[in-house]
């Protein structure tokens, strides 16, 4: 049987950056599932991990989440947003953080080449062997109709750091 | 390199009159299963379930322990006894809910089967959830269904992973 996961690229930062883009993804896989190893070297103690998701160019609008997550190890939090610019992926560790600790993110994409708008299911942690570390589930949603075919993650305040790693993956029910 | 992810059976929804989705004679050569569904309702909020089983769907020993969040709460419950699992709110809008379902040792039979669930309703909650299936019955059967239909378009892949 054909492999049905496949690596479609893989951005490893050699130097800081300030955003990481996949484009002209291919449009035969079902979904796409993409895993991070972030860091920013913002020094905001809110820094997010942002993405963007389009066709030929990303969508500024129409993105909204529901996340549930817990940041003090006691209690859990939730918030919602709407007609927002990105989605909002968690916080992830900055510059001030623990050295060398670098984010998780897993963030599947299904029907990403559909025509209906676009739900993904994102999960997050960042461990830092400190206070405020996050462990984040959220659901997104992009308004947009058209086929995804370009994806773009972008750091709230500074750069992502070396190091930090893509992976898009492409999965195919066939 | 072997393959080691391999889609099993995927359905799409055509019109409106689906209300069942059944995995049947799923194989036991896999070590785990992953269950991708996107879907909504087409007539009003709906609850899918889901329920597995060996030969049919079993309709008893279901328990359950989430956590979700509405976007101004987070809260967690459980729930026992129960003769399927409620795994999402289907609001029947035009996006879909993306559900994934992780079955693991699905194929044995000696202990109770665990299944993990993260389901996504930027509409609704966010959940993740466990799943405990009492029996020690191989899983060879999924159903998953609505008290309504499923919205044309709504896609579910079941996935086999092997350790080897």
């Amino acid at each position: 049987m054909a492999n049905t996961y496949e690596l479609i690229e893989a951005q490893t930062l050699s130097t800081s950056a300030s955003s990481v883009t996949f484009s002209s993804i291919p449009q035969t896989y079902t979904d796409i599932r993409i895993f991070i190893s972030a860091r920013g070297t913002g020094p905001y103690t809110n820094t997010n991990l942002k993405m963007q998701v389009g066709n030929g160019t990303v969508s500024t609008s129409g993105y909204s989440e529901k996340m549930v997550y817990t940041s003090n190890g006691t209690t859990a939090a939730s918030y919602g947003q709407s007609a927002q610019a990105q989605s909002d992926l968690q916080y992830f560790p900055l510059a001030t953080s623990t050295a060398n600790t670098f984010s998780n993110n897993d963030i599947y994409i299904p029907n990403y080449t559909g025509s209906t708008a676009k739900s993904f299911s994102i999960d997050s942690a960042s461990e830092y062997n400190a206070p405020a570390a996050v462990l984040a589930m959220d659901a997104g949603l992009s308004s947009n109709t058209s086929a995804i075919n370009i994806i773009t993650f972008t750091p709230n305040a500074g750069n992502f750091a070396q190091y930090s790693t893509f992976y898009l993956y492409g999965i195919k029910n066939s | 390199m072997a393959t080691t992810y391999e889609p099993i059976a995927t359905y799409t929804v055509s019109g409106g009159s689906t209300s069942t989705i059944t995995f049947s004679s799923i194989s036991g050569s896999y070590t785990d299963l992953v269950l991708v569904c996107s879907g909504n309702s087409n007539s009003g909020t709906d609850y899918p379930r889901i329920r597995v089983g060996n030969g049919s769907a079993s309709a008893t020993g279901y328990s359950n322990t989430q956590v979700y969040g509405t976007g101004t709460t987070a809260t967690s419950y459980r729930e026992t006894s129960q003769t399927g699992f409620i795994f999402a709110t289907y609001p029947a809008t035009s996006a879909r809910v993306t559900t994934i379902f992780n079955i693991m040792n699905y194929s044995n039979t000696t202990t109770y089967k665990t299944v993990l669930m993260r389901d996504n309703n930027s509409a609704g909650n966010v959940t993740a959830a466990v799943m405990l299936w009492q029996s020690t019955s191989a899983i060879n059967y999924i159903e998953l269904f609505l008290t309504n239909n499923f919205v044309a378009g709504s896609t579910f892949t079941l996935y086999g992973i092997k350790a080897a």
